[in-house]
């Protein structure tokens, strides 16, 4: 008989911190201890608090044990599961710093200061059911959406439903996703698609790969929904082939649906048939753009086209297609099941329900949150996030990743949704949020985003191919102290061209985070310019090191651990770095127990 | 998938499996479970609590999990019932038997098996 669960995170960052190892070793430690009959392991997908990982949680007491090591887990089954006794070192019970709990056994998960703020829509049942398993997200209500709306719902009130939930597109975009399928539905094709985009491609987003890692049957559900809406009867899920555990999950929640006839022909007796194909991409970062996945999809190389026409008219195998992203298709369920208003109540006027931010960066907290749209970013950063490590300030968060732009430190308390974000020329974006502090060049920054733009741009229209390639050209001038006042303008003229004439959204956006960044740190522009100075130290060329003389004790460290012997000085006197030798490693600085080299 | 009544009595069935996982039950079943407890035969109450909770289909509402010494050594295994708004039951002496009454007409009930309490050994 079952008397407890251990649930063991088995999301990507989990995985790479060790957790199947922590698996195995409990599969032993219970039959040890003759366990196994009474416990019963449970692998989910991602809790959000990647930072901590590998992630384990025990019910019915819901501890959670952070940072588990494979050497943890005999203690916890023989201490905990065996005689009742919490491991209290390795429970994570950060509340915030003005309650303190009288003991930290007692401390529920939702009161802790990372989950607190946080309101779980989508990623409802991530980390708490068996992703491989159908029947615990049937437990979850699971199908029934689907159940209701093809029993009792006709396509054109699945429609209004979301269209009066106020639901937008979770891609970046922002698009109503109800105006999107009203646009397809009443196109007389003989065949329709829907296609759910999960080609996730900013540099530091994971927000579609850890819903389709720990509840894939809830995309599965919310794509057959469209496709009734839409009368559509196959659908297409593209993901991209780095997500391997994403794939295998989705896969063995296909095959499960189609053996229960939640998928396949006449479901739930209705006469709707709906069947689901997985397909792989091989990891461009333009085929996230509508038109190129479809190319892709249909075999050819991941291009872009031209719109209209629009693909609600000719989309995918030149027939009629709703696109979306995992994170709106994960809305779906929901909203069906509680209803629009209940969607509607949360939110800004404009931005409904729930977004999921992968938090990246300088931060405690690396992980997955989803938090109310109109959340402050300093709530994300501050409260969820556990601030900044070291004690160091927040100078900028970029969301968006390469197509977005920066919020800096003085408009912290924006609220985040979609309009707010464009007012101050930054977009939502899929999720991605990428903390910066004082130690953050933005030039920097800005040009390590067109690196990745110059990469992944596909070469097909002009403006983006040489475009990109001149704008990083331009950075790297003024990173490496050669540029003027007026390259600046002359890249910012850039910018905006390649904006108004790429062909697709990669393009466009491309010029993004140098406008952004010259919007708001155009000073730094100006330093690494004028006065040839990288004022966060980070532009190699731009900088300096340089020995303070009253605080050097003359230890020698330095110039022991310099590997191209550029520094020099006696025995308890004052060191000097010869700077036309120097390479700039830092390895001196790094030794230096005094604080006595600086950078400048 | 023929129908919704079919999706249902998958639910049902699969509802009391995950329920421990919801953590909010309104009644909580507390086993001392350290040495002293699991000496005097603590580990057979716990597996009938957990049985019968499951048996009843109780799992929805109610919570069974273990904790360490409670202090009382001489009277173990003791059990303590835990729900909202009311005094806390401590047995002691538990038993397999005793628990599957304790469940019958405590939990189920909502009548505190008097003469197994801590009290009624105390006095």
């Amino acid at each position: 008989m079952i008397r407890s669960h251990v649930l063991i995170c088995g999301g990507t960052g989990c995985t790479s911190s060790g957790s199947l190892k922590i698996q195995e070793e409990f599969t032993r430690a219970l039959e040890a201890n003759g366990l196994s009959e009474e416990v019963k392991l449970v692998q989910t997908g991602c809790f959000g608090l990647c930072a901590l990982g590998p992630v384990v949680i025990i019910h019915p007491e819901g501890t959670f044990y952070s940072r588990v090591e494979p050497k943890d887990v005999e203690e916890i089954v023989t201490e905990h599961l065996l005689k009742g006794r919490v491991v209290e070192r390795l429970v994570y019970a950060d509340i915030g710093e003005e309650e303190v709990a009288e003991s930290i056994a007692n401390v529920s998960l939702n009161d802790t200061a990372f989950y607190k703020t946080q309101k779980r829509v989508v990623l409802r049942n991530c980390g708490v059911i068996d992703p491989e398993d159908i029947n615990e997200y049937i437990a979850m209500d699971g199908y029934q959406a689907l159940g209701k709306v093809l029993t009792e719902m006709t396509p054109d009130e699945v429609i209004q439903v979301v269209l009066d939930s106020g639901l937008r597109g979770r891609g970046g975009g922002g698009f109503p996703t109800g105006r999107k399928w009203a646009l397809t539905a009443p196109n007389k094709a003989p065949q329709k698609y829907v296609v759910c985009n999960a080609d996730e491609g900013d540099p530091g987003a994971f927000m579609d790969r850890s819903v389709l890692e720990g509840d894939p049957h809830c995309i599965i559900e919310a794509m057959a929904i469209a496709g009734y809406a839409i009368g559509a009867t196959k659908g297409y899920v593209y993901v991209r082939a780095e997500y391997p555990i994403a794939v295998k999950r989705l896969q063995i929640a296909i095959d499960q649906a189609k053996e229960m006839g939640l998928l396949g022909k006449n479901i739930f007796d209705s006469g709707f048939d709906f069947d689901l194909e997985i397909r792989l991409g091989a990891g461009a970062f333009v085929c996230g753009e509508e038109t190129a996945l479809m190319t892709s999809i249909e075999g050819n190389r991941g291009e872009p086209r031209p719109r209209p026409p629009y693909p609600a008219v000719r989309g995918l195998y030149d027939s009629p297609i709703v696109e979306n992203n995992v994170e709106t298709f994960a809305n779906i369920p929901q909203i069906i099941l509680n209803g629009a208003e209940w969607f509607a109540s949360m939110g800004t006027e404009k931005s409904k329900g729930t977004k999921v931010f992968a938090l990246g960066g300088k931060i405690e907290h690396t992980g997955l949150v989803e938090i109310p749209m109109g959340t402050t970013v300093r709530d994300i950063v501050y409260e969820i996030g556990g601030g900044i490590p070291g004690g160091k300030a927040f100078k900028a968060a970029q969301t968006g990743g390469p197509s977005g732009g920066c919020i800096p430190a003085r408009l912290i308390d924006t609220p985040v949704d979609y309009d707010n974000l464009t007012a101050i020329g930054c977009m939502m974006g899929s999720g991605g949020l990428i903390v910066m502090d004082e130690d953050t060049c933005m030039v920097d920054m800005a040009k390590f985003f067109l690196e990745f733009t110059v990469d992944e741009s596909c070469g097909k229209c002009t403006p983006c191919r040489i475009g990109t390639k001149r704008l990083l050209e331009m950075l790297e001038q003024i990173t490496s102290g050669n540029g003027t006042l007026e390259l600046i303008d002359e890249m910012e003229k850039l910018c905006y061209y390649i904006k108004d004439n790429a062909l697709c959204g990669l393009g466009q956006t491309a010029p993004n985070p140098v406008l952004s960044t010259l919007n708001f740190f155009r000073d730094e522009y100006i330093a690494h310019v004028v006065d040839k100075k990288c004022p966060a130290g980070v532009c190699q060329a731009l900088t300096n090191y340089k020995v303070v003389a009253d605080k050097c004790k003359g230890c020698t460290a330095c110039a022991r651990v310099c590997p191209v012997g550029a520094i020099s000085g006696k025995v308890k006197e004052a060191h000097v770095i010869d700077t036309s030798k120097c390479i700039k490693c830092g390895a001196c600085m790094e030794k230096c127990k005094f604080g006595a080299i600086i950078k400048e | 998938m023929k129908s919704l009544a079919e999706l249902q009595a998958i639910k049902e069935k699969m509802q009391n499996k995950v329920a421990l996982r919801e953590g909010s039950g309104e009644m909580r079943v507390v086993v001392g479970m350290a040495t002293c407890g699991i000496a005097a035969g603590a580990r057979p109450v716990l597996s009938a609590f957990v049985e019968e909770v499951a048996n009843n289909n109780l799992a929805g509402k109610v919570t069974v999990s273990q904790t360490g010494c409670i202090g009382i050594c001489q009277f173990e295994p003791v059990v303590e019932v835990y729900e909202a708004d009311k005094e806390k039951v401590t047995y002691v002496k538990m038993t397999a038997e005793k628990a599957k009454r304790v469940v019958e007409e405590h939990i189920k009930g909502g009548k505190v098996v008097a003469e197994y309490t801590f009290a009624a050994h105390n006095a």
